[in-house]
C-alpha cells in the first residue's frame, strides 16, 4: 500500500464586528427578528449604492498585520456575479486581484491573502433538516446580507485533520485577541472551508483537489477533513481517480455529499466595481491599525515563558486561550509579588480553568482577585491546597472572599494540638491492622491512617505532620 | 409680458417668484394644466391637482420639475421604462430629486424613456413610445426622449434626465432644446435605477442655457451615499457671456465628417461661422481614437448592465413569473418576460463580454480604449478650451426606421459617447433647423469645466436665436 500524505488548506471567513455593516449602515446584529435590519442598499433595492466602511478596512488591516501579511497600498473591490436567493444584488463585492492583505504566515502555515467582502443573506429552508433538500418552501432574512467578512486562505500547508483543527483554534483566538469578531462558529461569525487533496509521500505535485464547505464547529473541522482524507485513500488505493468536486459533510451520518462538480461551477464574471473607488491604504492607516492591535497570543506565551519563568507547555496552554490568558494576567496582577506565577499559572489552568468547562471562565462567579487571594492562602500555609480546592469550588458556584469562607467554614488547616492528636487517635482506633502494620516497621501502611485523619480533618490537616504524629505514637 | 406664466422660461419664472410677483402654489397649478396636455406619451405620472406641495423658499423659487422615470421618488412609481418594475414604488427618494426639492423645484410629473436607459429612440420604452413634438411620426430620441419631449412641448418648465452614452444631449437636440450632461462624479447618483455605474450621470434638460446652469447649481453635491461623487470643484454660476473672444473652440474631424447628415452639417458649419463672428478661433483638433469609442461603449455599459440589472430578479420587489419549478426556473420566466429585446440583447452581450476567458479580448481591451480617449481629450484641451460637434448626425428619424437594425441605433450616440467615456461634462444646444427639424450643437470641455461651456453655449445660443415655439402645445 502506498503511502499517502493530506495536504489542507483552510479557507475562513470571519464576520467583522464593526458598528454597520460592510457598505451601508445598518447594523449587523445577530439572532434579531428576521429583516429587521435591512435598508435600500442590504436588501439591493434599485438605485441603492455601496459605501464601504472604513472600520471593516481598519479591523482587515489589523488582521492582515496579527498575521503578518504584507498590505496593499491599494486595494480594488470587484463584484462577483451569481444568482442566487441570498444574493439581493446578484452579485457579492469581494476582492479579487488586489485584496487588502498578500502573503503572510501563523506559527508555520502560510497566509496566502485576507480580503474583505459582503456576507450573503440567510436562507431559512422549510424542511426537518433545515436544509434545502426536501424543503417545500424557503424564506430569506436579510439581516445577515452586507455583513461585513475578512476572507482569511491559507496555502496547503497542513497535512492531518487534527493539526488543521489546531491551527483553525489558534488562528481564532488570534481574531479573538485583536478583538475584530465574536469568532462563534455556532453563530456562523467563524465558518471555515477546508481544500483537500492526497499525494504520495515525497511528490512535490498536488493531487486533485476537492473542497469541504461549511463545517460549523471545530469538532466537524476535524471529523469532515478526515473522512474526507479516508475517502480519497480508498479511492487512490483502489486505483481510481479524485474527482474535483465541492463536498458538503453530515456531521449526523459521517457522510460527504457532492454540493457540485467542477462542470457546474460558477463563471463568476469578476469586474472592478465601478460604484466603489479602490481603498487606498494610506501610512496612516497602516499605523492606526498597529497601534490597536493587542498583545497576540504568540508573542504572550513567548512573554509568559521570558518574564514570568513559566515552562512552554503551560505557557502555551493559557496564551492559546485569549479568555484564559486575559484572567491569567489578572490574577498575576492582583497577587502578592512574592508569589511565583508558575504557582499562580496552574492554579489559573488545572484548578480554575479545570472547573470552568466549556461555559469559560468569565462565566462563573469566581474574581482574579479572589484567585490570588486564595493562592496566598495556601501559600503562605494557612490552608491546604485540598482545602484551597474546597474554597475554590465555593468561588466558583457562589463567589465573595477566600478569607470569608475559610473562617465560615472552618476549613483554617489544623495545626498540631488537641484536634489533629485526637483525629490520629481515631484512626490508629479505626484501622487497628494498619497500626499493627506500622508498628512491625512496614512504613507503606501508614497510607490508610492518613487517610482516615484527612478525612476526619476535611483534608485541613498538613500530611507531613499527621505522619510524623502517627510515627510518634506507633512508636516506630 | 404674457400672464401665462408656463410661457416663461424656468429662471425667469423663479425670479418673479422671489420678487413675489407669482405665487408658487398658481405656477404649480398651472404646470399641472400643462402636463395634462401630453399627447406624445411622455409622461408616466403626474402629480395630483390641488395637492401642491410645501412651498420651500429656494434658488429654483417653487418651478416644478419633470424627472425622468429612473430616478426612485418615494411612494410614485419608479419603473425606468420597465415591465419588470411596473407600478414599483421605492421606499425612498433619489438624492439628487431630494436635494432639487429642498432647493425649491418640487415634483411634477415623471416621463417615460428607452427601458433601464437603454435606447436612442424611446422605442423601447414597456409603456409604448414617446413621440416628436415637432413630428409625431419621428422619435424624440433617448433614452430621456420624454423628459426631452416634456419641456420641449411646454408639459413642464425643466426636467431632469441622465446621460450614459447621450441619453441627454441626444433628445435634447432632436427636440429642439438644452442639454446638460455634467462632469461624472458631480451629480450623486444614489436612487437613480442603474444602467452603467461608470457612465450614468444625471443632468439638465432646459429651455435655455440659464436655466441649465441654474438647475444644475443646485445638484452638484459629495453625496455621502454615492462612493462616486465628488460634488464639483466650483459653484456654478449664471451665465452671461455674449462673446467668445479669446476662446479657441477646437472640431475634431473624427466626429464632424463623414457620417454626419448634410442639413445637419450645415447648421454645424453655420454655427461655427457665428462663433468666429462672436470673436472665436475656431481650429482642427483630432481625438484619434474616437471613432472606437462607439466600440468601447458597447462593451464597457453591457457588461456593467448585465451586472446591474441581475437584482431584478423577482424576489425582493416588481413583477415575478414563477412557473413552479424551483429558483432558476421562476429567474428565466421573470427576466424574460419582464425585459425588453434590447435589454435582454444587451445584458447577454454584457455577460458574454465578462466571461472568463474572454474578458481580457473585450471588457479589459475596451477600458484600455476609454483610457486612450480619455488620453485624446487631454491632449486636446491642451490646444483649445472647448471642442464642438454636431449632437447627433441626423435629425429625428421617422419611428421604427432603426429599431430593426441596433447598429444604426447604436451610430446615433456616435458624438456623443466618447465624452461619456471621458467623463467629461458635454452641453447640446438648438442649433437651427434641418428638413423642418432641429438640430443640435455639442460643447465639451474639460473635467469641471460646465462654467465655461455654459458661458460658450450662452454667447452662441444668444446669436442663434433658435425659435422653439414649433414644438409647444
Ligand atoms: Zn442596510
Amino acid at each position: 500500500m502506498t503511502d499517502w500524505e493530506a495536504v489542507i488548506g483552510l479557507e475562513i471567513h470571519v464576520q467583522l464586528a464593526t458598528q454597520t455593516k460592510m457598505f451601508c449602515s445598518c447594523s449587523p446584529v445577530f439572532g434579531d427578528d428576521p429583516n429587521t435590519h435591512t435598508c435600500p442598499v442590504c436588501l439591493g433595492l434599485p438605485g441603492a449604492l455601496p459605501v464601504a466602511n472604513a472600520q471593516a478596512v481598519h479591523l482587515g488591516l489589523m488582521i492582515g498585520l496579527a498575521l503578518g501579511c504584507s498590505l496593499a497600498s491599494q486595494s480594488v473591490f470587484h463584484r462577483k456575479n451569481y444568482f442566487y436567493a441570498d444574493s439581493p444584488k446578484g452579485y457579492q463585492i469581494s476582492q479579487f486581484d488586489q485584496p487588502l492583505c498578500g502573503p503572510g504566515n501563523l506559527a508555520g502555515v502560510r497566509i496566502h491573502r485576507v480580503h474583505l467582502e459582503d456576507d450573503a443573506a440567510k436562507l431559512i429552508h422549510a424542511s426537518e433538516s433545515g436544509r434545502i433538500a426536501g424543503a417545500d418552501s424557503s424564506t430569506v432574512d436579510f439581516n445577515r446580507a452586507g455583513t461585513p467578512l475578512a476572507e482569511i486562505v491559507t496555502e496547503p500547508d497542513l497535512h492531518s485533520a487534527a493539526q488543521a483543527r489546531e491551527w483553525l483554534a489558534l488562528l481564532r483566538t488570534t481574531l479573538r485577541t485583536l478583538g475584530v469578531s465574536d469568532v462563534s462558529m455556532d453563530e456562523g461569525s467563524l465558518r471555515c472551508d477546508a481544500n483537500i487533496s492526497l499525494r504520495r509521500v515525497g511528490d512535490q505535485t498536488l493531487g486533485t483537489k476537492t473542497e469541504l464547505k461549511n463545517m460549523n464547529s471545530f469538532r466537524f473541522v476535524e471529523r469532515g477533513i478526515e473522512a474526507e482524507i479516508i475517502r480519497q485513500r480508498e479511492l487512490l488505493d483502489s486505483g481510481q481517480t479524485v474527482t474535483q468536486e465541492t463536498l458538503h459533510f453530515d456531521p449526523r451520518s459521517g457522510s460527504l455529499t457532492t454540493l457540485r462538480s467542477k462542470e457546474e461551477a460558477h463563471d463568476y464574471r469578476y469586474f472592478p466595481e465601478p460604484d466603489l473607488l479602490p481603498v487606498e491604504v494610506t501610512e496612516a492607516m497602516i499605523a492606526s491599525a498597529r497601534d490597536a492591535l493587542p498583545e497576540l497570543p504568540i508573542e504572550r506565551a513567548a512573554r509568559y515563558v521570558s518574564e514570568l519563568q513559566i515552562d512552554d507547555v503551560l505557557a502555551e496552554r493559557l496564551a492559546g486561550d485569549a479568555e484564559l490568558a486575559e484572567f491569567f494576567d489578572a490574577v498575576v496582577e492582583a497577587a502578592d509579588k512574592s508569589i511565583e506565577a508558575r504557582v499562580l499559572a496552574t492554579w489559573v489552568s488545572d484548578d480554575a480553568a479545570g472547573r470552568a468547562g466549556d461555559d469559560g471562565l468569565l462565566a462563573s462567579k469566581l474574581e482574579p482577585a479572589a484567585l490570588a487571594e486564595l493562592v496566598a492562602l495556601v501559600d503562605d500555609g494557612s490552608i491546604t491546597t485540598a482545602a484551597g480546592r474546597t474554597v475554590l469550588d465555593q468561588l466558583f458556584e457562589v463567589g465573595g472572599s477566600p478569607a470569608a469562607i475559610v473562617s465560615d467554614q472552618g476549613l483554617g488547616k489544623v495545626d498540631g494540638g488537641d484536634e489533629l492528636e485526637a483525629a490520629v487517635d481515631a484512626a490508629i482506633a479505626a484501622e487497628p491492622e494498619a497500626a499493627e502494620k506500622v508498628r512491625a516497621g512496614e512504613q507503606k501502611a501508614l497510607g490508610p491512617l492518613v487517610g482516615v485523619v484527612m478525612k476526619h480533618t476535611s483534608g485541613r490537616a498538613d500530611g507531613g505532620e499527621v505522619r510524623k504524629l502517627l510515627l510518634e505514637r506507633l512508636g516506630s | 409680458m404674457s400672464n401665462d406664466p408656463t410661457a416663461l422660461t424656468a429662471a425667469s419664472s423663479a425670479a418673479l417668484v422671489k420678487s413675489g410677483e407669482l405665487d408658487a402654489s398658481d405656477l404649480f397649478e398651472a404646470w399641472l394644466g400643462r402636463a395634462e396636455l401630453d399627447t406624445f406619451g411622455a409622461l408616466s405620472w403626474i402629480a395630483q391637482a390641488g395637492e401642491s406641495p410645501e412651498q420651500v423658499d429656494g434658488p429654483l423659487g417653487g418651478v416644478p420639475l419633470a424627472v425622468k422615470d429612473l430616478f426612485c421618488t418615494e411612494g410614485v412609481p419608479s419603473q425606468s421604462g420597465s415591465k419588470i418594475l411596473e407600478g414599483y414604488k421605492p421606499p425612498y427618494t433619489a438624492s439628487v430629486v431630494e436635494a432639487l426639492a429642498k432647493s425649491g423645484a418640487p415634483l411634477l410629473c415623471k416621463t417615460h424613456q428607452d427601458e433601464f436607459a437603454m435606447g436612442s429612440s424611446n422605442e423601447n420604452c414597456a409603456f409604448g413610445p414617446v413621440l416628436n413634438p415637432w413630428d409625431k411620426s419621428r422619435v424624440p430620441g433617448g433614452s430621456s426622449g420624454g423628459s426631452a419631449v416634456a419641456v420641449a412641448a411646454g408639459l413642464a418648465p425643466w426636467a431632469l434626465g441622465t446621460d450614459t452614452g447621450g441619453s441627454i444631449r441626444q433628445p435634447a437636440a432632436l427636440c429642439g432644446i438644452v442639454g446638460l450632461k455634467p462632469t461624472y462624479g458631480s451629480v450623486s447618483r444614489y436612487g437613480m435605477i442603474a444602467f452603467a455605474s461608470s457612465l450614468d450621470q444625471a443632468g439638465p434638460l432646459t429651455q435655455d442655457v440659464t436655466d441649465a446652469a441654474l438647475l444644475f447649481s443646485q445638484m452638484i453635491a459629495r453625496d455621502p451615499r454615492d462612493a462616486t461623487s465628488v460634488g464639483h470643484q466650483e459653484s456654478i454660476h449664471l451665465p452671461d457671456r455674449r462673446d467668445l473672444t479669446g476662446v479657441r473652440l477646437g472640431v475634431p474631424e473624427e466626429l464632424s465628417g463623414d457620417g454626419i447628415e448634410p442639413g445637419v452639417r450645415a447648421t454645424f458649419e453655420e454655427t461655427l461661422e457665428r462663433a468666429r463672428e462672436l470673436g472665436a478661433e475656431v481650429v482642427p483638433c483630432p481625438l484619434p481614437h474616437a471613432p472606437h469609442a462607439l466600440s468601447a461603449y458597447y462593451l464597457i455599459a453591457p457588461a456593467e448592465c448585465s451586472s446591474n440589472l441581475a437584482r431584478f430578479d423577482g424576489v425582493r420587489y416588481g413583477q415575478r413569473v414563477d412557473p413552479g419549478d424551483g429558483l432558476d426556473a421562476m429567474y428565466s420566466a421573470t427576466r424574460a418576460a419582464g425585459f425588453g429585446p434590447e435589454v435582454r440583447r444587451r445584458i447577454m452581450l454584457g455577460t458574454y463580454a465578462l466571461s472568463s476567458g474572454y474578458y481580457d479580448a473585450y471588457y479589459g481591451r475596451a477600458q484600455r480604449v476609454r483610457t486612450l480617449i480619455q488620453r485624446d481629450f487631454d491632449e486636446a484641451f491642451a490646444n483649445c478650451d472647448a471642442i464642438v460637434t454636431p449632437t447627433s448626425s441626423s435629425v429625428a428619424f421617422p419611428l421604427g426606421s432603426r429599431t430593426a437594425d441596433p447598429l444604426s441605433m447604436y451610430l446615433s450616440d456616435f458624438c456623443t459617447v466618447p465624452m461619456s467615456l471621458a467623463g467629461i461634462p458635454a452641453i447640446s444646444i438648438p442649433n437651427g433647423m434641418s428638413e423642418g427639424l432641429p438640430t443640435g450643437f455639442q460643447i465639451a470641455g474639460p473635467a469641471f469645466a460646465e462654467n465655461s461651456i455654459l458661458g460658450i453655449a450662452h454667447a452662441l445660443e444668444s446669436s442663434i436665436q433658435f425659435d422653439r415655439s414649433g414644438a409647444r402645445v
